[in-house]
Order: C-alpha cells, then sequence, then structure tokens
C-alpha cells in the first residue's frame, strides 16, 4: 500500500497529493508518469509525475477531478493509503543543451511541465513560461516556476489574471517580438497543444508535447495508448508520453479520447444513485 | 479389461444458447464416476506416447490408473510432482497437439480425455485435498522471478520447494499474467488462478507487485541487489497491428486491450467496475488464434448480435485449440475463412465497416501452412462497429531496451540455450512467450521448469 503523505487542494476541481512509493522515487526522471488505482475494483488512472524526493521517497502527482475515478481518488485524505502505484512509466524526458526553452502549461499542464523545465534551468538553460488558465484561480504553479523561469506570462480567458487571452497568443507575440528559442514544451488539454503547434509548425520551432491518451496497463501491453506520430502508431506508454508536436496527428488523438465519454457519464450517474440508494453509505 | 468405448465420456457443459449470454464457466467438469469410467478407457501403454507429448513431461498412464480406482489424491500427488499448475493446464493446454495427440485410443477413435481428467483431479483435490503444510528449508540464496504468468510461477515454484528465497516481480497490480488478462473467466475462472498463486506463495515465494522491470528497477540492479540468479518471464505483450488504414479510428481494439477491460478490470460488471468496454452490435475479430477466439467468445457475451473470425487462411490451418473452435461455433460466432481485411472505413472517428478481400489458398509458406493468395476484385464489405485486431503479439520491449549485454533475436525475443534457457548474461536465465514468442501456457511452463532446474544446478554448493 502506498500512504498519502500530503494533500492540498489547489483549487475547486485540481489537488495535489504526495505519496510514499520508494519504487518509483528512486528512479523517476522527468516527463514520467505512475498508474494508481484507488480500492480493488478501481480503474487504472495514469498520471504524470509532477514532483519526486529520492531521500524521502515520495511522488507528488497533481490532479484534476474529472470523472468518477478521480473523485473516488479526491475523497482520501492524508494518512489514507493507496491500493496501487505504480512507476515510473513511459521515456523520460530528452532534455537537451539548449539556450532558450519556452514552457507552454494549460491547466493542469504545469504539473509535468515543472520538473522539465526545473531541470532544464539546472542545466543552465534560460526558460521562460507562459501559464494558461480559464480563470485565475486556474493558473496553477506560479510561484514554484518563478523560482527558476527568468519570465513567467500568464494569460487567463477571462482576464482576471495576467493577460486576458489564450496561452498561443502569447506565444505568438514572443515569436513576433523576435525572441530566439530553440525549443516549445507545451504540455496541457490536447486542443492547447495543438494550437501552440500551429504557431510553432510554420516557423519549423522545435515543439515537445507530452500527450495522454486513454490508457490501461501503461507498459506496452493493451495498445490502448496508440497515437499517429509521422504517419507511424506509436504507444504513449512506452514510446512516449513525450513526443515531437510538429508530427502528432492531434485530430486522431482528440476523436480517440472521445471513446468512452458516454460511458463515463454513465458511471457516474450510477454511482449517485448507488450512493442515494445506500443513503450514502458505500 | 479396459473400457473400449470409442468416444470420450462426454463432460457436462453449460448450454451454448445460455454460456453465450454469461461469463460463467463452459465445461462443468467430470463427476467422480465419470473420471473414473474416462479413466478405465487408458490403455496404460507401455512406451507411454502421452507423457513424451507432454512439455513437462507429467506421468500420464500412473495418474489415470489412480483415477480409475477412485485414488484421486494420489492421482494428484502424481501429477504434481511434475506440473505445479494441473487445474490451468487441464483447461487450457491444447491437447490435441500433445499428450492426447500422441495417444494410441486416438488411432481409431477418440483419444483418452487425458485433460479432463486431469482438470477433475485439480478441481477435486482443491475441492476436498488436505493441504499440506510446507516445511522447506531454505538455503539463504536469492532468486528474482520477472513476472507472474505460467513461466514465472512454475519457476518461482520449482525453486522454493528446493529452498531458494525467491521474489516475483509483477508489473500489473494483480498476478497471474495472461491467466489474468487474457484469458476469460468463461475459459479460465480467476478465482481458480488465485488459488493457484496462493499455492505458489504458501511455498514461501515473495510475490510483489506494481514493480515493472526495465523501469522501476532494472536487471543489473536486482543482480546488484545480491539476486544471483533472475529467471525473465516477462511474455509477449506488445500487440502488433496489420498496418491497414482505419487501425486507429474509434471502435478499433487490440485483442489485448478488449481482454484486458473485460477480464483483469472486470469491465463485464461495468459499471459496478468503473472500466469500460464498448461493443457494437456486429463484431469482427481479425485472427484465429485461441486469443481471437476468446474476444469473440466475449463479445457475443457483452452482446453482440453477429461476431465473425476473419481469418485469412482455411479451417485446417486455424491454429486455435480445437475445443475453443468447437465452443465458438455452438456459442454463434460466424467463421468468415480466406477471408483478409484490407481497410477499416470510418465515419466522425468510428468504424463504420471494413473491406476485405477473398482469399485462396497456395504454395506451402515456409510455416509449411498453405500460403493464402488474394482473389484479384474479390474485395467486399462489412458493416461492423467493432474491430478487434487479434494477430499475435511481440515480447515487450522494457527489459531487452534496459539490459546491456542481453542478446535477443531481430523480433525481439530474448536469445537462449534451450537446454538450460540461459541468456547472453551472466546468471540471466528467461523462457516463455519472451523467448518464443505467443505460444501456449504449457510450454512456458515447460521453460519455467527448465530453468529452475539449471539454475538449481548452477547455484547448488
Amino acid at each position: 500500500m502506498y500512504k498519502i503523505l500530503r494533500k492540498e487542494t489547489l483549487n475547486d476541481v485540481v489537488e495535489l497529493m504526495e505519496v510514499h512509493a520508494p519504487y518509483v522515487a528512486r528512479k523517476c526522471e522527468p516527463g514520467q508518469f505512475i498508474i494508481l488505482r484507488v480500492g480493488e475494483d478501481g480503474e487504472r488512472i495514469p498520471l504524470t509525475i509532477a514532483d519526486f524526493d529520492r531521500e524521502k521517497e515520495t511522488i507528488t502527482i497533481i490532479y484534476q477531478i474529472v470523472g468518477y475515478s478521480t473523485k473516488e481518488l479526491s475523497k482520501l485524505n492524508e494518512g489514507d493509503e493507496l491500493t496501487d502505484f505504480v512507476g515510473p512509466l513511459g521515456e523520460p524526458t530528452k532534455l537537451h543543451q539548449h539556450k532558450h526553452v519556452v514552457g507552454v502549461a494549460g491547466g493542469v499542464g504545469s504539473a509535468p511541465l515543472y520538473p522539465q523545465l526545473r531541470a532544464l534551468a539546472q542545466m543552465g538553460v534560460e526558460v521562460d513560461v507562459i501559464i494558461g488558465g480559464r480563470e485565475a484561480q486556474y493558473v496553477l504553479l506560479e510561484k514554484e516556476f518563478r523560482k527558476f523561469c527568468k519570465n513567467v506570462y500568464i494569460t487567463t480567458d477571462d482576464g482576471s489574471l495576467g493577460e486576458k487571452g489564450f496561452v498561443t497568443t502569447k506565444l505568438a507575440q514572443l515569436i513576433e517580438m523576435g525572441e530566439k528559442i530553440d525549443e516549445v514544451i507545451a504540455i496541457g488539454p490536447v486542443p492547447m497543444m495543438k494550437a501552440v503547434v500551429s504557431v510553432t509548425k510554420p516557423l519549423n520551432i522545435k515543439t515537445s508535447v507530452s500527450l495522454n491518451p486513454i490508457m490501461i496497463d501503461g507498459t506496452g501491453m493493451c495498445g490502448c495508448c496508440r497515437v499517429s506520430v509521422d504517419g507511424k502508431i506509436k504507444f504513449a506508454c512506452v514510446d512516449g508520453p513525450d513526443f515531437d508536436g510538429l508530427q502528432v496527428d492531434f485530430d486522431e488523438l482528440i476523436a480517440r479520447q472521445r471513446m468512452f465519454k458516454d460511458e463515463e457519464h454513465h458511471v457516474s450517474e450510477n454511482a449517485n444513485r448507488m450512493c442515494n440508494l445506500m443513503g450514502g453509505v458505500k | 479389461m479396459p473400457n473400449m468405448s470409442l468416444k470420450k465420456v462426454k463432460m457436462p457443459e453449460q448450454d451454448p444458447q445460455v454460456r453465450n449470454k454469461n461469463f460463467d464457466e463452459v465445461s462443468l467438469g467430470y463427476t467422480c464416476e465419470q473420471a473414473m469410467e474416462e479413466a478405465t478407457r487408458c490403455l496404460n501403454c507401455k512406451h507411454q506416447p502421452c507423457k513424451k507429448g507432454c512439455p513437462v513431461g507429467v506421468p500420464i498412464p500412473e495418474f489415470i490408473a489412480e483415477v480409475a480406482q477412485g485414488h484421486f489424491d494420489e492421482a494428484y500427488e502424481i501429477i504434481t510432482r511434475e506440473n505445479a499448475l494441473p487445474a490451468i493446464c487441464g483447461r487450457v493446454c491444447p491437447q490435441e497437439n500433445q499428450c492426447e495427440g500422441q495417444c494410441v485410443r486416438g488411432i481409431k477413435g477418440e483419444s483418452v480425455g487425458i485433460g479432463r481428467l486431469e482438470r477433475f483431479v485439480a478441481d477435486y483435490h482443491r475441492e476436498h485435498g488436505v493441504k499440506k503444510e510446507a516445511t522447506i528449508e531454505k538455503n539463504g540464496k536469492k532468486v528474482a522471478i520477472v513476472g507472474s504468468g505460467p513461466a514465472g510461477m512454475t519457476c518461482a515454484g520449482e525453486l522454493a520447494k528446493k529452498g531458494y528465497e525467491v521474489t516475483v516481480f509483477e508489473a500489473l497490480h494483480k498476478t497471474g499474467g495472461v491467466l489474468s488478462y487474457g484469458i476469460p473467466e468463461f475459459r479460465l475462472p480467476k478465482d481458480l488462478v488465485q488459488q493457484e498463486v496462493d499455492g505458489v506463495a504458501a511455498l514461501g515465494v515473495d510475490f510483489k507487485t506494481n514493480v515493472v522491470v526495465g523501469r522501476s528497477i532494472t536487471i543489473d540492479e536486482l543482480q546488484e541487489q545480491g539476486y544471483q540468479a533472475i529467471f525473465v518471464g516477462s511474455g509477449a505483450g506488445l500487440p502488433r497491428f496489420q498496418g491497414i488504414e482505419g487501425e486507429n479510428l474509434n471502435g478499433v481494439y487490440a485483442a489485448n486491450e478488449f481482454l484486458t477491460r473485460v477480464n483483469l478490470m472486470k469491465g463485464y460488471q461495468f459499471p459496478h467496475h468503473p472500466t469500460p468496454v464498448k461493443i457494437a452490435e456486429t463484431v469482427c475479430v481479425i485472427g484465429a488464434g485461441n486469443v481471437a477466439m476468446d474476444a469473440a467468445r466475449t463479445a457475443k457475451r457483452l452482446g453482440a448480435e453477429n461476431v465473425y473470425i476473419v481469418y485469412r487462411r482455411g479451417e485446417d490451418e486455424i491454429p486455435a485449440r480445437e475445443e475453443e473452435v468447437h465452443h465458438a461455433k455452438e456459442e454463434g460466432i460466424i467463421f468468415k475463412l480466406l477471408t483478409n481485411p484490407v481497410k477499416i472505413e470510418g465515419e466522425d472517428g468510428w468504424v463504420k465497416s471494413m473491406e476485405c478481400v477473398e482469399m485462396e489458398l497456395g504454395e506451402p509458406d515456409e510455416s509449411g501452412r498453405r500460403r493464402p493468395v488474394v482473389k484479384e476484385g474479390s474485395n467486399f464489405t462489412i458493416e461492423t462497429g467493432t474491430v478487434i485486431v487479434s494477430i499475435g503479439q511481440s515480447p515487450n520491449p522494457l527489459i531487452r531496451q534496459t539490459t546491456p549485454g542481453l542478446d535477443t533475436q531481430k523480433w525481439g525475443g530474448i536469445i537462449v540455450d534451450e537446454e538450460t534457457m540461459k541468456t547472453s548474461k551472466e546468471g540471466v536465465y528467461a523462457g516463455g512467450d519472451v523467448v518464443t514468442g505467443a505460444a501456449t501456457v504449457i510450454l512456458a511452463m515447460g521453460a519455467g521448469k527448465k530453468a529452475a532446474q539449471a539454475i538449481d544446478e548452477a547455484l547448488k554448493d
């Protein structure tokens, strides 16, 4: 079992947990992910590693409560234990000794981006970040990024924090102003990553993205997480999750993420109904 | 005087039209009387051809002789000297190509039902047998096993019996490997798999789930931690695709994904188990191996109206076990033989239909089977909402990518000495599907057993 040592609420839909997981904490590198389960019947939930502490043997995860299984996860508190916690999975990010890298984070995308940019900064790379969110509370890890980023730009859809607009607007602006960017690392919802690539691709700016397709085992066994990159089938769990954004077929990925949309709704409905039937006892 | 009936005593089964709507086991197993009657069909031949057909060398005539006399505990004792997992083998071995294929009674009439008898003995023991406390003296030598499937479990069990301190590392949250995620409940009940795992654990084997060797820890690190021998039985998990248009449409599954959702994650009990599985009214399964049969029969049970097996060769070339093909047909699975998919067509990202061509058989190819050749201009379309690709798996690449000095074949299989299962890396052994490519449970067990013997030879004083 894997004990939850710390739990924090980051905004009304996003939480953070620090979990004791020695095997993962000893080996993980930026870009890798874990899979966890809550309860003996639980779904396998993949989450990218937001931080790690080799001495305490802990892993930090940041997750958004979106459906039944993340709701179940959210019910747990400090001192509780996760049924399963496996990793590190996926290939570590290939960190290049560039001069200047711009990270682009959308929503919880800040979490996986954070260890990547921190590692680059430690290598002496000049790092900027653009953090986007629907409104102020969804802009995550600003304080943490400020510790090592030269510039932190913030955009919100409603203008409640930073500039009103999208991360892509800001990125395009930086490029227009003549910033020399060696690589863009974009992590967030798929439509956001697609939009970032639509800015960088015409200029042939190297762009790395971290993909989160539907996944079960996370070790290359089920083939569920396949994505098309440069016209070839890749498994995000063993070949990724980082890929060359300029080569990813985002439209296919967006379609594939809809595979179980009806069922997700159904399981939540059913859980609510079961809960009502049993008077909230579960 | 032996029982000279030409046919095996029939094993009771659920009615096909009932069972194709539930996930309970298809075959119900012999009663004591039926088992004893079937056992008397054995001629107890001196040269024991059946035993030579068994990859783990079970002394078949000897255990059958005990069954014939109603000595079921003795029969169990004899089988388990050579085979640690009889309840599983009795159910999933391709007996027609092994023990039963060699049986003299098969020359005229049906062979002795060896698989059915093995299953009976194991089940009888499970229900009535007395569990013996294992008193094994530990020798203090540590061995690591990678993967808790049939190869790893067998190797672990054999070594534990000899006193080794064995740790099994399993990547998934559940032990059993393909027995848990691949083979469906109706063919191999999961509580039975669990009992077999518990049996191995009772020998003192330590199972560590959620450890992905190659990621969580490497082979080299295991050696540094003092494991004197390591057996790799990580299986052939990586699914293959045909490389035709439309394979990434929604509604196209690799058989592994489909079966994992249903078996490991219990998707057939959705939404009580939250992992979903979606199935259309018409389902096409590409391929005709055991995995394809499992997928097709599972799809039927999930409520699909029409389930097709689409296979490019003919009836004689079908690689699945005879019994599975027979059961599938009984349950209403439609076989579209000499048919090869060329394209999957979609609408709004979802599968709508599959375009196929008819095939005919030409000259034998390198596998000895007649090569299927496309009939020009024979293209036709099947309307379908789900396609399950079941054309084979390759070994998982994680271990070969992270283990320097481990030689592998071009296609990814680990290269071993076939006598000792030794790899090119000192102290590292391998067996099962990771060596042979996707094969059978019993061959994997045979490899695990051989490796255990070789490890013992190498490590004993």
